[in-house]
């Protein structure tokens, strides 16, 4: 892990940063930023920016006065021992997906629940809030994601293999941010095979008419 | 983001093992005048920082968040009633205006920020001024919140760094994350008032998602250029 962190080149955008700071992004968006930053320090510095901007705009807010009673009923709800306590640190346990990625899949690359998709192409969708929706992809070397457009913002973070697209070349721990402008067809590094995680707040569509049709039925 | 240049608040190092304690900052300068006793009650000393001529922070705010960073380790050591009462007094109005900002009600705020100061106790043990300041402490705990009650998710969080050997946080590092806090929130509070109240909207959540999300592409939408100006005149002021 240590060697692909040095060679992250493509990372979090400021927006993602900034709301994943203020708690605004869909789950889906989190859960990519969340296992970006378990990968980059860079982000993670990053994001400790915008976690202390969260912290004064809330200083420089205008107080609003607490019930009477406040402290009292916060002492009280101590002593009953109800509010949340601290976890120890989950320790970073060996294999290919960061704490937060294995908490959704239930483990690790050898727990995901493949699907085929078509073009020899897998995915597993993870359960999380409606407002958009994350899945990994598995995506064999060599083969060509249909070429898609987008509705929504798309983000695509590499766990393992490579692609490339009509802008670059993502490898492992990069993160690719596309919006509607982008149409790009990627296509898996030749050598091994490449595990995506996605998310997008809205359906993909495709260029061609069968992938439409499926599109109806994997529910992309 | 322009990741090239780093603040402390920005260094990654700082996030690595924090055996770095001769990593000291000159370009901040020390709060000499702030209460002897107060920085020596918690051990807390300047000796290590090296005076300089840069901008001065305004000394009371220092003295104060210094003195807040004091209270949570008088709640951690001594669970120190008296302390957590001056953090409430201070706190616990702010979290329930931030919270009402993002759309809680009254009430739910007041639930909620009891909540919020409830878990500032069980964590105090956790928090490493190092890495935050009080005010960036308290402000997560209380997003974290917000997404569990408001918004009914989940939230994932980083996987933790394995920590360095060294147990006791360095004392020049926490002093050094102190003041670049202080100076951003003065830099903040300096903003023109519309690039200000652009910053304060995403964070409240009054911009709607999809603003938001068609932000995170590829042209630079007016919201975004908006909100990049106003980072670039906090990161400039902050030099
Ligand atoms: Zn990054």
């Amino acid at each position: 892990m240590m060697n692909e962190m040095k060679q992250i080149k493509h990372h979090l955008t400021e927006p993602l940063l900034m709301g994943y700071a203020a708690g605004t992004l869909p789950e889906a968006f989190n859960l990519v930023v969340a296992t970006h930053i378990s990968m980059c320090d860079t982000c993670r510095a990053a994001l400790a920016e915008y976690d202390a901007i969260g912290g004064e705009v809330m200083l420089g807010g205008d107080p609003v006065e607490v019930a009477e009673d406040a402290l009292a009923a916060t002492l009280a709800l101590i002593e009953k021992g109800d509010a949340e306590q601290a976890l120890p640190p989950a320790p970073r346990a060996p294999g290919l997906f960061p704490a937060p990625l294995r908490d959704y899949v239930n483990g690790d690359i050898n727990d995901v629940k493949w699907r085929k998709i078509g073009g020899g192409v897998s995915q597993m969708i993870l359960k999380t809030s409606k407002d958009a929706s994350v899945r990994l992809l598995h995506i064999p070397a060599g083969t060509a994601v249909p070429d898609h457009g987008h509705r929504g913002t798309e983000l695509t973070l590499v766990l393992q293999g490579a692609f490339v697209d009509e802008t670059d070349r993502f490898g492992a721990g990069d993160v690719e941010v596309a919006n509607e402008e982008l149409n790009h067809t990627p296509v898996a590094e030749a050598g091994m095979d490449c595990i995506c995680l996605a998310a997008t707040d809205a359906p993909l569509k495709f260029n061609s008419l069968m992938p439409r049709i499926a599109q109806k039925f994997v529910g992309i | 983001m322009d990741h090239t240049k780093k603040t402390r608040l920005g260094d990654p190092t700082q996030y690595g093992p924090r055996n770095t304690g001769m990593k000291v900052e000159t370009n901040v300068s020390p709060k000499t005048d702030a209460p002897a006793g107060l920085l020596a009650y918690n051990g807390l000393s300047t000796k290590d920082v090296r005076k300089s001529g840069a901008r001065k922070l305004d000394a009371e705010q220092m003295t104060k968040r210094m003195a807040w960073v004091v209270q949570v380790n008088a709640v951690r050591d001594h669970k120190d009633k008296a302390a957590f009462a001056e953090i409430f007094g201070y706190f616990a109005p702010r979290v329930k205006s931030f919270l009402m900002k993002s759309g809680a009600s009254p009430d739910l705020a007041e639930e909620c920020t009891q909540e919020v100061m409830a878990t500032l106790w069980n964590k105090a043990h956790m928090f490493d001024p190092t890495k935050a300041s009080v005010s960036t402490w308290i402000f997560t705990i209380a997003r974290n919140r917000k997404i569990d009650l408001l918004r009914k998710q989940r939230r994932p969080e980083p996987e933790d760094l394995p920590w360095g050997p060294e147990a006791e946080p360095d004392q020049a590092d926490a002093m050094g994350l102190q003041q670049e806090t202080e100076k951003l929130g003065e830099a903040l509070a300096t903003l023109p008032p519309e690039q200000r109240k652009l910053i304060e909207k995403a964070y409240f959540g009054e911009l709607s998602h999809s603003e938001i999300a068609a932000e995170t592409g590829l042209p630079l939408g007016t919201i975004k250029s908006r909100i990049r100006l106003a980072l670039e005149r906090l990161r400039h002021s902050m030099k």
